[in-house]
């Protein structure tokens, strides 16, 4: 009744993710807030907290690590399907939890404030060595959407294939275009890859 | 008045409990491969099984197939933690876990469409 390959060919629940990543405070929890069922937990705050009991005591570092708090929101795409966003702890710091929210996902979100670009570098170098589906948004805080696209994408030095598209985090509508950009991305490197072809040719 | 904040400081001490007291002390799960997105559901038989506290809290949580991360957020604990415990009710057959598979393109697109729709 509860055999595995059974369940999964009929009609089994089915969770999916997509991470979200980017520098500390670039809105992450206000882009997955926006288009969530649940509200997010918030992973700065965990930290924080976390540090205040336990940052004092030398040699326990590896343990804070591992009680950083969960960044996610849910969305239920159908009656089986269900969508996880997480985001990734904005800190260097905790950049090797990525690993972990990574590894299976449909694919990435990067978020980067134009304010603070230099914030994103970190992401943008961890997904670009990774072959795996990404797209660059561009949060415009404070209605503040003077810059072109092209520019930001020149000044970050990426790739023609990677999208770079504008967003506000705090409106749906354009959270869920962001998504939908990422979708296509992934569609498109599933039919790259299992095609077999080199998905880069330098 | 220095005192006073000192004793505070204790007593906040004293009610913070280290998350992997209730692995005991282990941070790694007895079974590889539990992501955030796992789906791990309650075996029949394990809502009468002899658990402890947190074991029984998880599967309580699993009555329907539910992410590690839901497990995590539900029990009020650590991620780390949660795979120590929901690994040891694996293996012990009383939660039964759905790993997620190399999707194929059709569900990728009706994933894209769904999402679209939104």
């Amino acid at each position: 009744m509860s055999g595995l390959s059974e369940s999964a060919r009929g009609g089994a629940p089915l969770a999916v993710k997509i991470a979200v990543s980017g520098g500390l405070g670039v809105g992450k929890t206000t882009f997955i807030g926006a288009i969530s069922e649940i509200e997010p937990l918030d992973t700065e705050a965990a930290i924080t907290e976390v540090s205040v009991g336990v940052d004092s005591l030398a040699g326990v570092e590896a343990k804070t690590t591992t009680t950083v708090a969960l960044d996610f929101g849910r969305i239920t795409l159908s009656p089986l399907i269900t969508l996880y966003l997480f985001g990734t702890p904005g800190q260097d710091r905790f950049s090797f939890l990525w690993d972990d929210l990574v590894e299976g996902a449909l694919g990435t979100v990067v978020l980067v404030d134009t304010r603070r670009i230099e914030d994103s570098f970190p992401a943008l170098d961890y997904f670009e060595e990774r072959d795996a589906p990404f797209v660059l948004a561009v949060n415009g805080f404070d209605g503040a959407h003077h810059f072109d696209l092209e520019e930001v994408r020149e000044a970050l030095g990426l790739e023609a294939s990677v999208p770079v598209v504008a967003c506000d985090a705090r409106d749906r509508g354009s959270v869920r275009d962001v998504l939908v950009a990422l979708m296509d991305q992934v569609v498109e490197h599933h039919m790259r890859v299992s095609r077999g072809s080199p998905a880069f040719a330098g | 008045m220095s005192e006073r904040k000192e004793n505070l400081e204790e007593t906040e001490d004293a009610l913070f409990v280290r998350p992997f007291i209730m692995t005991g002390g282990r941070a790694r799960p007895a079974q590889e491969g539990l992501r955030v997105e796992t789906l791990v559901e309650a075996a029949p038989g394990a809502r009468t099984a002899l658990l402890e506290f947190e074991q029984r809290r998880i599967v309580a949580l699993c009555e329907h197939p539910t992410t590690v991360a839901e497990v995590a957020a539900g029990a009020g604990v650590p991620l780390g933690v949660a795979k120590v415990l929901i690994a040891d009710l694996v293996v012990g057959g009383l939660l039964v876990c759905h790993q997620p598979q190399e999707l194929q393109l059709h569900l990728l697109e009706r994933i894209r469409d769904h999402v679209r729709a939104l």
